[in-house]
């Protein structure tokens, strides 16, 4: 039952010496505080002008709204300055280095955000009759192009919202193929070291995942695989290049095993990056592989989301694919967006009207810029990049796996053995330098595992800058100044929080009463 | 009665056809602060090696293992408004149910706290 | 290239200091017939002047609701988005930062997910709600999906009047489930009961306000019914700023909302990324999908926030989640919130009053016209249009006008031929009166 990772949740009492110099309105020169929008407003303030509504007689039947609803009056100003305060309590890739593995944090070129916003493209209506999108059909269709090219694959599925949606579609894709030819088989095969999204994804589908575990050298192990494949198998879901960085190098036998059996190969597309360019995934026997736009094609994380996740299809997964379609008819391009022609097996529809339109323009403005030159490039720097961060700290770390890394690179915790400090005190230490902390305690299969992505979007100076922070904080770790990490970050907006009262008692809202509460209980 | 063990660090206490389950104080250490426990409804039957209850922590969730089978009889109803109890007190107030033996036998295959205490030595080699 | 620093010499020299000659020594790991030598087939890198070209000529193809009249709804609204809020999402700090998970450098992220989850806490009249899902049909399928586990049983009732893409969407997410849904058919003239319908084995009733045919209804009674059967009423709601002047769901009794964001501060961008609500009540958060955002306290006493529940996510909780949801809709969940602090109560009501204002001068106006028909006794800012003719073929006569005259029921619901002269109307803010009398006009003359 212990699933422990090892990450203190709660702050620890520290003795580091770090004086606070409290100020009478708590903020630190251009460290500005700003309380809740709640706690700002004044009734009758407005932050909107608007034409007096005509006089007309109510047509909301008995509906009409009694009582407030309780949101906070505040003028332009007023909302202007606390958001761009709160914005400045971010780390963000236009200010510093992202090292976080598996999430492909790259440069975000302005010129993508300019065109999504152009008339005629960002303030489309869904519904608006075909002739009057045509342009926006050709986006989408070139956009689709420019994915099947890339990972040579004959069709995709344009609607899925984001990865692990664009998982969810790849999935039900393979259970309605199955279910087609009247099979039903209900098990999917998931390396250990797979992202939580491919067991979750595979049980909203129905299969009961099986687990393969890895061979020493960070690989799937075959022989397990094999001893696991049967004819109630559906398929594998495998990362590649995968979650320790690594290519599949036996990535052909998978596949060709698992079509042995009548399962399909899903690849999970998240670290594509590494590959642009280098090798196809179709010609590596995949049959569906999403595509995180805003990873590899750059659309921004916006602290979250939103994402876009499109998924090519083999020829034998392709009939399936969720609604709509956009195809080209006599009179231009039209949407397919019910089970007929082309879509008579469709296995249904992810997401209300086409897909995340927004991320398609920004993706294929990305593309346009990189060319089919450009792409190559992205996984050259990027894999060069991994491996000029591995050999400048591998004498002081520990790499679990031997040799070239692709586009990131992993390390365990075994050189902090004994000096008290942590991968989670590391992480939060390079706050203090100035970087967002790398990956951590993922993947699970390594020992406080550590993973670095830079991206091909760094220079080396940046790279000589973090190889040389890293070394820095591994030395002082090993010096025994134990109580300097464990009071990490010491200059970040917030110093650690604590996430086990947090989890504990949930207050996930603003309700003026809790606030009252928690004054008195501070007196 | 003396404590008996399981593998997966539950631990079970038998007072007469009554067995309380509750989880180890080593296994407590591993799982870190405890914010919140789930657990059975009574008066459900369980069978031995079924999922009886989770523990969680912010990072992790665990599941605990019924050591016996019979039906849940009572819940330790503390633990929604103190989780915590199961980091203050594993083995005594932090207990998670009760459970009607169906089958002595199966608390003779658990291991005593000898046993249990060398089978945790040997993890943390 | 302008995106990547390296010049020829560097990549060299690092290459050196890693120990390979050349950049194939790094790529050796795929095996060897599969390795591309050449480039893709597809053209070269272009400069940024030639890009935006590109998506000029793209953008001149279509046909900009902002430019013409325009009364679309059916589930996304047209409507004006303070310049602030686009300025501010696209601060480098908003837009180009990674999900909280590193709290200590994420609070204005996290701060902004608070006051959203609260915002729409207050509007859907709930005790809760989370940081946002992709868009109002799959939270829809989400709510279905956590009442299913709420209530442990296994089936959902669908509102016919639910908008198709929502139903659609639910279905085929729970297809493969052990959850099954039942759907009624689509009614425009008159309401349904589902009395008969909720029986034991029901999880929930899924009711959309207004529905897709822009109606309202208070749904008090059907909440205490689905109640006294032991299921949940999930309502659904996807012009969001309705809440501004009709009752709140939580007022009805919902157990869970799930909501389409989009109107406030989100742009139509052809129907994504807009942002889903799901809001519920404080007893079943534990059962709730998605980034839930808390309030706590650092090290040093300081009020932050982190994210909080994670144990019900895909992360840590694998194939036993709540839900595979990773990614939210972070951005348009911000934008949303900007826009909704510049409104506030007095502006959030006072909108909402514009739009149904807006609505009810069209009604009138429309209604003026030969065999016309409006078929709603009550409406928001949206209504359904009887016309004597196939829908469908009047909005192509109006486009041709250069007019965006509705959505045709038909292109929703094809299946039910019955509906094909129903015609959806919206009007929000953004309609003048000079557009309104260029629709009655063109509508007058395509008749």
């Amino acid at each position: 039952m212990l699933n422990n990772v090892g990450r203190p949740t709660q702050p620890m009492e520290t003795d580091d010496n770090m004086v606070t110099v409290e100020t009478f309105t708590g903020n630190h020169g251009l460290a500005l505080e700003t309380p809740l929008i709640f706690e700002q407003g004044v009734p009758g303030r407005v932050g909107v002008d608007m034409e007096e509504p005509a006089p007309v007689k109510s047509r909301l039947g008995n509906l009409a709204r009694k009582g407030e609803i309780g949101l906070p009056d505040l003028s332009e100003p007023q909302v202007l300055r606390h958001f761009v305060r709160l914005s400045r309590q971010n780390y963000a890739i236009d200010a510093g280095f992202y090292p976080l593995g598996s999430c492909t944090m790259k440069h975000n070129p302005r010129i993508n955000e300019k065109v999504a916003r152009f008339s005629g493209l960002g303030d489309l209506h869904p519904l608006q009759p075909a002739s009057t999108v045509q342009g926006a059909l050709e986006l989408i269709d070139s956009l689709a192009h420019w994915l099947k090219t890339i990972t040579g694959m004959p069709a995709v599925a344009m609607s899925p919202a984001a990865g692990a949606h664009g998982e969810l579609c790849g999935v039900m894709a393979i259970r309605a193929a199955h279910e087609a030819k009247g099979e039903t088989r209900l098990r999917i095969l998931v390396p250990e070291s797979a992202h939580g999204t491919n067991p979750a994804t595979a049980a909203l589908c129905g299969y009961k995942v099986d687990a393969v575990p890895a061979r020493k050298d960070g690989r799937m192990d075959l022989e397990a695989f094999a001893a696991k494949l049967g004819p109630d198998v559906a398929g594998v879901m495998l990362t590649n290049p995968n979650t320790c960085g690594l290519f599949e190098t036996e990535v052909k036998q998978i596949a060709d095993m698992i079509h042995e059996v009548g399962g399909y190969f899903y690849c999970d597309g998240a670290n594509l990056n590494a590959i642009l360019g280098r090798v196809r995934p179709g010609d590596l026997g995949v049959d569906a592989m999403h595509i995180n736009l805003h990873k590899t094609f750059s659309t921004p994380h916006g602290g979250g989301g939103p994402g876009a996740g499109p998924v090519v299809l083999s020829e034998a997964l392709a009939p399936f694919a969720p609604l709509p379609y956009v195809v080209q008819g006599e009179a231009g391009f039209e949407l397919l967006e019910t089970r007929h022609g082309l879509a008579k097996d469709s296995f249904g529809r992810m997401k209300g009207f086409h897909g995340q339109m927004g991320m398609f323009i920004r993706a294929l403005a990305y593309m346009q810029s990189h060319g089919a030159d450009g792409l190559r490039q992205i996984a050259e720097d990027a894999v060069l990049n991994a491996n000029y961060v591995r050999v400048g700290l591998n004498d002081m770390l520990n790499s679990p796996f031997d040799g070239i890394c692709m586009h990131e690179a992993l390390f365990d915790d075994s050189t902090l053995k004994g000096t008290g400090v942590t991968t989670l005190d590391i992480a939060k230490a390079m706050i203090d330098e100035g970087y967002h902390p790398m990956t951590m305690y993922f993947p699970l299969v390594v020992h406080g595992a550590m993973l670095i992505e830079p991206t091909e979007s760094e220079s080396r100076e940046t790279l000589d800058q973090f190889i040389g922070a890293m070394r820095h904080l591994l030395e002082r770790a090993k010096s025994g100044d134990v109580a300097y990490f464990q009071g990490a970050p010491h200059f970040a907006p917030r110093r650690r929080l604590d996430e086990t009262g947090a989890a504990r008692n949930p207050v996930l809202r603003y309700s003026p009463s809790t606030e009252e509460e928690k004054g008195t209980a501070a007196s | 009665m003396s404590y008996r063990f399981t593998e997966d660090h539950e631990w079970v206490l038998v007072e007469g056809n009554i067995a309380t389950i509750g989880i180890s104080d080593y296994a407590q250490g591993q799982l870190g602060d405890v914010v919140y426990v789930e657990l059975p409804s009574v008066g459900g039957d369980v069978s031995k090696g079924d999922e009886l209850a989770v523990v969680e922590s912010v990072k992790a969730a665990s599941e605990v293992y019924s050591p016996v089978s019979g039906e849940v009889v009572e819940v330790n109803g503390e633990l929604e408004g103190a989780p915590t109890l199961v980091n203050e007190d594993a083995m005594d107030t932090g207990w998670f149910a009760k459970i009607r033996i169906k089958d002595a036998s199966e608390i003779e295959e658990l291991m005593d706290e000898t046993a249990y205490k060398s089978f945790v030595e040997g993890l943390d080699e | 290239m302008r995106y990547m620093p390296h010049t020829a010499n560097e990549r060299k020299e690092m290459l050196a200091k890693i120990g390979v000659g050349s950049v194939d020594d790094l790529f050796t790991d795929i095996p060897e017939e599969a390795r591309l030598d050449g480039l893709l087939d597809l053209p070269l890198h272009q400069s940024e002047m030639a890009v935006e070209k590109n998506f000029r000529t793209l953008a001149a193809k279509n046909l900009s609701p902002g430019d013409v009249p325009s009364f679309l709804g059916a589930g996304a609204y047209q409507h004006h988005i303070p310049s602030v809020a686009d300025h501010l999402i696209q601060r480098s700090e908003f837009l180009t930062s990674y999900t909280p998970y590193q709290p200590e450098i994420s609070q204005g992220t996290l701060q902004a997910l608070f006051e959203f989850q609260t915002q729409v806490a207050l509007i859907t009249g709930m005790e809760v709600a989370n940081a946002s899902m992709y868009d109002g049909a799959t939270s829809c399928a989400e709510a279905v999906l956590m009442a299913c586990r709420v209530t442990r049983r296994k089936k959902a009732l669908l509102s016919g009047n639910l908008h198709p893409h929502y139903r659609d969407v639910t279905s085929t997410t729970l297809q493969y489930t052990e959850f099954e849904t039942a759907t009624l058919p689509a009614r425009a003239t008159d309401v349904e009961d589902f009395t008969s319908l909720i029986g034991p084995d029901i999880a929930c009733v899924v009711v959309q306000n207004p529905d897709f045919f822009g109606r309202l209804q208070d749904f008090s009674a059907l909440a205490e019914k689905c109640h006294e059967a032991g299921a949940l009423l999930v309502v659904v709601v996807n012009e969001v700023i309705s809440l501004g002047a009709v009752k709140s769901p939580g007022e009805m009794g919902a157990d869970i909302v799930a909501g389409e964001g989009q109107s406030i501060g989100v742009p139509l961008s052809f129907g994504g990324p807009h942002v889903g609500l799901l809001a519920t009540r404080q007893k079943f958060v534990r059962q709730m999908p998605g980034r839930l955002c808390g309030q706590t306290v650092d090290q040093n006493g300081k009020r932050g926030f982190v994210l909080t529940l994670s144990t019900r996510e895909q992360h840590i909780r694998r194939e036993k989640a709540t839900s595979n949801i990773c990614t939210n809709a972070g951005l348009c969940s911000l934008a949303f919130t900007i826009h909704m602090s510049l409104l506030g109560e007095t502006g959030f009501t006072e909108l909402a009053a514009l739009n149904h204002s807006k609505a009810a001068t069209l009604a009138d106006r429309l209604e003026k016209i030969d065999g016309v028909e409006i078929l709603n006794d009550s409406f928001f800012n949206e209504f359904t249009v009887k016309l004597p003719t196939e829908a469908a073929t009047v909005v192509e006569k109006l486009a041709a006008r250069r007019i965006l005259g509705g959505v045709p029921v038909s292109r929703l619901i094809p299946e039910q031929p019955e509906l094909a002269n129903l015609l959806l109307v919206a009007a929000t803010e953004t309609c003048t009166e000079t557009d309104m009398n260029a629709f009655a006009a063109a509508l007058r003359e395509v008749l």
